[in-house]
């Protein structure tokens, strides 16, 4: 074959094949496990964070492409922000850095969402004096 | 980059004396066959030789038993509609086996919704329909038995003659999905006592836009596509001529070439398993072992702690083509229903991967695909799995070989995502 064809856009197939924060950290301040109820991937993301900041993010993902893509892109996303930031991190941003995902692909985002706002639970279930000033938002059921 | 074509059950390339034998129905030889002059005659001859080619291909009584129609499914719709809209009379109840082909399978599920019946019989953990089973799901309303000949997914060889002779015996007309098989396994209609089979010739080397349907004379067939009185007034619409021509010629290669190209692929399914086997740990082979009970084709392969779709594209971008049957891959999210039906394990489920082989494929490149799957797919993806790391730290166990140490990963799955595993 001369040309080559994509089945995802040519940002998640990068974040496919060249995952960004891939792995784990091993001092992490919080770490979320998360499932998707309607195909079964899993993905986690642990997190690093100082003086109420992101300093890190890593992520482990079961799933399919798309899956993949989209927790590279979540922990490049958060990376930086404050915990009232991430708070309020939501599945489209995945999605528009991502340049769009295929429809029955959305939940992909929603995953990540999910499995960093656990993370930042998990952080803050450690942290009670912080969790006082930040409540935690709930992730939108299937956005 | 290297390509190597897994996915000879999607699709196979036209053979190129195939494609020469097809090109004069689309230019000079265009008449409708339907037409009573030189053009319509001369197209309607080309299509009656087909017949012939075909029939003998399956060994039909006669050419008159053969239908065209516009793909395997479509001849999977007639066959299951058809039956039953013409039999309403004596009855509303259908068998067919649970691993049936969706185009089976939904024209089934259409049909109970307009007062028909169906009985689906389980199959074992190989993928196997038992005989006794079929009988036993008889009843004296039953018009049909659908069970394939062998399956599209785990290529399971289902004992088709001895269901031919028990719906003989019983007088109910058995319709055979042969799909998967023609083309690779010898089809003989009379010996499986098939009343309908199907098939299309896109899976040997022949032309896609066509499907053929067999209907033994006796047996009662309703069109349900309506308009001319094309194909005996089974199937009204003017007739793919061209693909027609190839679909003949492609069954009668394929008829005599059929030993040579399935000890091909069965020496080389045998070498990409134990390839496969020895290079990658944790892999499951679902279906049969390859033998006499499996198509010489197929190999249906579960890798553990990863997902179907990432070992597609990854494949893909190492220039090996497969399908998958995980959820992933599908539009529903759901994954294989005879992956489902043979109790495979959800997360083993979700980690499959198809490879089906043709007669062009190499023993080279069978080497290339294990050591590529092994060390660019599994590899990799497993770095990529908190459940790969869950299991070295034994968190959760695995399915294919138990250490007795923590939760299944669908447990696992289950607990995070909080929906029954």
């Amino acid at each position: 074959m001369s040309e080559s064809y994509t089945l995802y856009n040519q940002t998640v197939m990068d974040h496919f094949l060249n995952p960004r924060n891939l792995g784990d950290l091993p001092e992490a301040d919080g770490v979320g496990e998360v499932g998707a109820a309607a195909c079964g991937d899993i993905m986690k993301i642990s997190l690093r964070i100082e003086e109420g900041r992101i300093k890190d993010a890593r992520f482990k993902t079961f799933g399919c492409g798309s899956a993949i893509a989209s927790s590279s892109m979540a922990t490049e996303l958060i990376k930086g922000r404050t915990i009232e930031e991430a708070m309020h991190f939501s599945n489209q941003e995945v999605v528009q850095a991502l340049g769009g995902l295929p429809p029955v692909k959305i939940h992909c985002s929603v995953l990540a969402e999910e499995a960093l706002k656990a993370a930042l639970e998990d952080y803050l279930k450690k942290h009670p004096e912080l969790a006082r000033k930040t409540p935690l938002q709930s992730a939108p059921a299937g956005a | 980059m290297r390509q190597v074509y897994l996915d000879h059950q999607a699709a196979t390339p036209l053979l190129p004396e195939v494609f020469e034998a097809m090109r004069p129905y689309f230019t000079e030889a265009f008449g409708n066959p339907s037409s009573l002059h030189q053009h319509g005659l001369r197209a309607r001859d080309a299509m009656n030789q087909a017949r012939a080619q075909l029939a003998r291909f399956i060994r039909a009584e006669s050419p008159e038993e053969i239908f065209f129609v516009s793909d395997g499914q479509e001849a999977a719709n007639l066959a299951v509609k058809g039956v039953a809209y013409a039999n309403q009379r004596k009855g509303n109840h259908i068998v067919a086996a649970e691993t049936e082909h969706p185009a089976v399978l939904n024209s089934i599920e259409f049909l109970e919704k307009q007062g028909f019946a169906c009985t689906r019989v389980k199959v074992d953990r190989e993928g196997f329909v038992k005989p006794g089973d079929v009988e036993a799901a008889l009843t004296d309303q039953t018009i049909l038995v659908a069970v394939h000949c062998a399956n599209h997914d785990i290529g399971t060889v289902q004992p088709i003659a001895e269901i031919g002779a028990i719906a003989a015996r019983r007088g109910v007309p058995l319709y055979v999905d042969a799909e998967a098989a023609a083309g690779w396994a010898p089809i003989d209609v009379q010996a499986m006592n098939a009343s309908l089979l199907s098939f299309s010739p896109h899976k040997f080397y022949g032309p896609k836009g066509v499907g053929v349907l067999y209907r033994h004379k006796r047996a009662r067939l309703v069109s349900i596509l309506h308009g001319g009185v094309q194909e005996g007034g089974r199937r009204a619409g003017v007739e793919n001529v061209p693909a027609i021509v190839g679909a003949g010629l492609a069954a009668e290669i394929a008829a005599r070439e059929l030993p040579a190209r399935s000890a091909h692929t069965a020496r080389l399914q045998q070498r990409l398993w134990q390839g496969l086997q020895a290079a990658v740990p944790f892999l499951k082979l679902n279906g049969p072992p390859p033998g006499p009970n499996r198509l010489p084709t197929n190999l249906s392969l579960s890798a553990e702690f990863i997902e179907g779709e990432g070992q597609l594209l990854l494949c893909d971008m190492n220039g090996i083509a497969v399908a998958s049957g995980s959820s992933c891959v599908s539009k529903s999210l759901k994954i294989s229903h005879v992956l489902a039906a043979i109790g495979l394990d959800h997360a083993l489920a979700q980690g499959n991967l198809i490879l089906s082989l043709g007669k062009d494929n190499t023993e080279e490149e069978i080497d290339y695909v294990v050591e590529t799957f092994a060390n660019k797919v599994v590899a990799r993806l497993r770095s990529m799995s908190p459940m790969w790391d869950e299991f070295q730290r034994g968190l959760i166990d695995s399915a294919i070989a138990p250490r007795g140490s923590g939760r299944s990963s669908s447990a696992h799955a289950s607990a995070l995502s909080g929906k029954p595993a």
